[in-house]
């Protein structure tokens, strides 16, 4: 009888034998992790589908300089996005985006500060990077939505016409620049929102002392998780279409 | 009348742990100054090398936001692998679509 049940301890010894976690992870940050490699799994496929366009159309190699908008090829990046705020007119190549840039991975890292406070039990710590947390994302989206209204209402020329882009139509390139780009930084833009709102109610809970109830600040580790994979995705975005 | 207290412990600022965060925000502002100093220095003809440096440049900083922010660096190795491992089926679609999109450009622009 004792034999048996020492054979069963012995088994479950075995890490993948039960009774054990092979992770040493939490079960809502092991599915956080496995949401996030599905999410990963659908913008590559978004990124991976405009590689594809944009290898069917030929490329342009000229000076850029001399460099025209048309939709015999694609649109060289520095040449699209040159628009600044408040700088109307102005060729300031990828600059915008570079803040923006710098605005998420600086919201990045306030996260990180909000979980190692979270960590410690500081509440007031978390408290305060998660405002900030929340204030990048904030901004982010406000300069997503800066930019998109710069595309869509365009810029009025010489002649009275406006030059802007939507869905179907733009003046940069061939129709599926345009398409491309609305689609996959508008569902890069709308996790930024999800994320803001996740943030905003884990802000919300620490505020009224959710966590110090339950003993830990572990949601913060994982609304970071997502905060930081939003983050991860336009370190991709910006690549594909504001660099290469 | 004695009042009821939850005591919480705040434990102190793990230095160690927030300089391994500045040195990494301090990469990824250095890279992404890199790569601004390619889009601006090599020219669009050499596509492939453009291409090739943004790339790598993009997975560094990319591997530097997984390890450290988002702490899987310091998880166990079954974690790790059970995360990194179906990546494999992403790099397979990149090869046949970048493949796929050469050969409609072959037949319908290059013809």
């Amino acid at each position: 009888m004792s034999e048996t049940a020492v054979a069963i301890d012995e088994e479950k010894k075995d890490l993948w034998g039960g009774g054990v976690s092979p992770f040493k992870a939490s079960y809502g940050k092991i599915m956080m992790w496995f949401f996030l490699l599905s999410d990963a799994f659908t913008f590559s496929a978004l990124l991976i589908t405009y590689g594809y366009i944009r290898f069917s159309h030929p490329a342009y190699s000229g000076a850029v300089e001399d460099f025209t908008f048309s939709a015999e090829w694609w649109p060289i990046p520095e040449k699209v996005f040159e628009a600044m705020p408040f700088m109307h007119g102005v060729s300031m190549p990828l600059i915008f985006v570079g803040i923006m840039t710098f605005v998420l991975i600086l919201s990045s890292v306030t996260m990180v500060m909000a979980v190692e406070a979270g960590q410690r039990m500081d509440r007031k710590g978390v408290e305060k990077w998660m405002l900030w947390t929340i204030l990048g994302g904030v901004a982010f989206l406000g300069c997503q939505a800066w930019e998109w209204n710069h595309f869509i209402h365009g810029i009025q020329q010489a002649d009275g016409s406006f030059f802007h882009a939507s869905l179907s139509s733009n003046p940069y390139g061939p129709p599926p620049f345009a398409s491309l780009f609305f689609f996959i930084t508008g569902f890069h833009g709308f996790h930024v929102f999800s994320g803001v709102v996740f943030n905003f109610i884990i802000f919300f809970q620490a505020m009224t002392g959710k966590f110090e109830r339950t003993g830990h600040y572990e949601m913060v580790e994982k609304v970071g998780l997502y905060w930081h994979f939003v983050d991860l995705v336009w370190v991709f975005v910006f690549t594909f279409f504001y660099l290469v | 009348m004695e009042q009821e207290t939850n005591e919480v412990v705040v434990q102190p600022l793990n230095r160690a742990k927030v300089r391994t965060f500045l040195k990494v925000t301090l990469i990824l502002f250095v890279v992404t100054l890199i790569e601004y100093a390619f889009a601006f220095g090599i020219s669009h003809e050499y596509k492939w090398i453009r291409v090739v440096l943004f790339i790598s440049l993009t997975l560094l900083k990319a591997y530097y936001i997984v390890a450290e922010f988002m702490h899987l660096g310091h998880e166990n190795k079954p974690f790790k692998r059970a995360l990194i491992f179906p990546i494999v089926f992403v790099i397979f679609l990149i090869f046949i679509m970048i493949y796929q999109g050469g050969a409609v450009f072959d037949l319908l622009i290059n013809r």
